[in-house]
């Protein structure tokens, strides 16, 4: 499965194909020759796609969240001032909350399925891979045809398709996305249902990377099937349990397209997110977007991401390369 | 894969018949629940796209009370232009798997085996976009495209808007480097001896070696064109241009629930086409993403 890191470190040969071993002097005739030009030229696509669109934008921001920006004038540097104007409105600490929410109830709901399905998947011995393409395939509906199905399934009328369900077994109806308490909730529901699937796929590949030896000494001494689970699997996956919680939290706190297609944002902000903020400050202005305010607070949120990372790795660091 | 016996539950529990048919309930268990949550919103996504309006909002989950209403297909094709955006997909995902590919098999090449004194500065900044969230590239990249700099040109309804930020993927990159970094370099020396070139070590020997890597890199890079919303939706105002995805929304509101959703049924035909001839890529891919964050 791993091609990526089966060989270790890599090969003694350091020495690139094109350098020499008797290099005299570096003339530009000797570098074209050794074979320097042949590189760069293999290395102008990526250099040109990456300048253009990657490191440049990325400096950009921090530009742009110190200018007040239009497409008439020239931009004018206005210091603090978005940064400012974002700390102040009201909206801001609704959409934080939201998120902090949403990633709150991604966790609680989308953490432990994955893993408890992984293991289980684990240890089918016929036709696992039945388990695996069921579970990838919500993965591969595109968001946003996943979105409008769920949107149809979350009807709040007695007619919906979730309410039609559970009144077969007495409840409801639901409002679902038309109401404050429920808006959030059923937008993490999709959430799980949409990602779990690629969590599932890299748990299995690390639970089946498992050396089998291990398992066999804890049953030489005498160890139960939950004492190997929790002494020996979730151990020896913990580098990897440790990546996704902090990956799906990078992830969740950028989300997007579950709060602009369900609900805008809505009912009453309750589904406003800091990525949809972002999104109202460019975008949603038919008079024109203050970038200033928007780039502000994409890097405030990518400083959030930033340190909590830090501390979360620094936190974890003795656990998890112990 | 591990073989029976060698994971988990070892050979003597699997003996014991409560152990045996505890684990075999839960794995009937598990696959029921795989395939109501995993298939079923797609299976009823399929019958609803077949069935007359009326009856999927009068009873939902009815199967096929008064008969089927093909017409669906056709009036989603021709009447909301769905074969428009569908082949708007197919250009966008196109034109994406095969810019990423030069991108991802020329910088490959260089970092890996030409390997310039530089390359690790290259490196490094590499990686270091892949600690940058998406979200701070949106407002600059997309002012960008509104007006290039030096240039002074708009890419706003040009799918290069699409495949050139797209390109810019260090995944792509460092899943090729590394592949390319473990292929035997006697080959290379080989080659070299024989008087190929560093144009014809790539064209001829590298690439034809790394089809498993490119297989993956290629499904991603369609599958993702044929996700991604907002940044389309930015970009590609013209509303003829736009991929199917961008206009799904749109079509929701101009026509009845019956068309809407044979429209979503046909966008999602292409990726899970794609999943289901391709699986070995995709579930490689997505352990490998795992990999390469950890």
């Amino acid at each position: 499965m791993t091609t990526v890191d089966e060989r270790g470190p890599a090969l003694p040969s350091k020495r690139g194909l094109s350098r020499r071993y008797v290099r005299p002097r570096r003339t530009p005739l000797s570098w074209i020759r050794g074979g320097g030009l042949t590189a760069v030229l293999f290395l102008l696509p990526l250099l040109f796609v990456f300048g253009a669109f990657s490191w440049y934008p990325i400096v950009r921001t921090a530009i742009m969240s110190l200018q007040h920006t239009n497409f008439v004038s020239a931009p004018t540097w206005v210091g603090f001032q978005n940064f400012a104007a974002v700390w102040h409105d009201p909206q801001f600490p609704i959409a934080v909350r939201n998120t902090a929410y949403f990633a709150l109830l991604a966790l609680v709901f989308g953490y432990p399925i994955p893993l408890i399905a992984a293991v289980l998947m684990s240890e089918v011995r016929k036709r696992r891979g039945i388990y695996s393409v069921l579970a990838y395939l919500p993965v591969v509906i595109p968001p946003v045809v996943g979105v409008l199905l769920w949107k149809t399934f979350y009807d709040g009328s007695s007619t919906g398709v979730f309410n039609t369900i559970l009144h077969w077994v007495g409840l409801g109806p639901y409002p679902w996305l038309n109401s404050e308490q429920w808006a959030m909730p059923s937008l993490v529901l999709y959430s799980t249902w949409a990602n779990a699937g690629a969590t599932i796929i890299i748990y299995l590949a690390a639970l089946t990377a498992v050396n089998p030896e291990l398992y066999e000494a804890a049953s030489v001494d005498g160890a139960g099937l939950f004492s190997k689970i929790w002494h020996v699997t979730l151990p020896q996956i913990r580098g990897i349990l440790l990546v996704t919680l902090i990956l799906q939290i990078i992830g969740t706190a950028q989300v997007f397209v579950e709060p602009f297609l369900f609900t805008d944002g809505g009912p009453v902000h309750a589904t406003l997110t800091v990525m949809l903020l972002i999104y109202n400050y460019a975008f949603g202005n038919s008079l024109g977007g203050d970038f200033g305010k928007a780039t502000a607070l994409s890097l405030m949120l990518a400083g959030f991401l930033a340190v909590f990372s830090l501390v979360y790795l620094r936190a974890t660091r003795s656990w998890s390369t112990r | 894969m591990s073989e029976p016996g060698r994971g988990l539950i070892s050979e003597l529990e699997w003996q014991k018949s409560r152990i045996r048919w505890g684990t075999r309930t839960l794995h009937v268990l598990l696959l029921v629940g795989l395939v109501v949550i995993g298939l079923g919103p797609l299976l009823w996504l399929a019958k609803s796209a077949a069935m007359p309006t009326n009856d999927t909002i009068s009873h939902p989950m009815s199967f096929f009370p008064h008969g089927a209403a093909w017409s669906n297909f056709s009036q989603a094709w021709n009447d909301v232009h769905v074969g428009r955006y569908f082949w708007n997909s197919i250009v966008i995902a196109f034109g994406a798997w095969a810019v990423q590919i030069v991108v991802a098999t020329t910088g490959g090449f260089a970092l890996s085996v030409l390997r310039p004194r530089y390359a690790p500065i290259i490196k490094g900044l590499l990686l270091a976009t892949l600690f940058i969230p998406v979200v701070v590239l949106l407002v600059p990249l997309y002012v960008e495209i509104v007006r290039l700099p030096i240039l002074h040109k708009s890419l706003i309804d040009s799918y290069w808007a699409l495949w050139l930020p797209w390109a810019a993927s260090a995944f792509n990159v460092i899943l090729v480097t590394r592949f390319f970094d473990n292929l035997p370099r006697e080959i290379f020396e080989a080659a070299r001896i024989d008087g190929a070139g560093p144009f014809q070590l790539f064209w001829r020997i590298v690439l034809p070696m790394s089809k498993p890597i490119l297989g993956v890199v290629s499904v991603f890079a369609v599958l993702a064109s044929w996700r991604d919303f907002l940044w389309p939706f930015l970009v590609l105002s013209n509303s003829n241009k736009q991929p199917l995805s961008v206009r799904l929304p749109a079509i929701q509101l101009q026509t009845s629930l019956g068309v809407f959703l044979a429209a979503m049924f046909i966008a999602c035909l292409v990726p899970i086409a794609a999943f289901l001839l391709f699986q070995r890529s995709f579930l490689r891919g997505s352990g490998l993403s795992g990999a390469i964050k950890g």
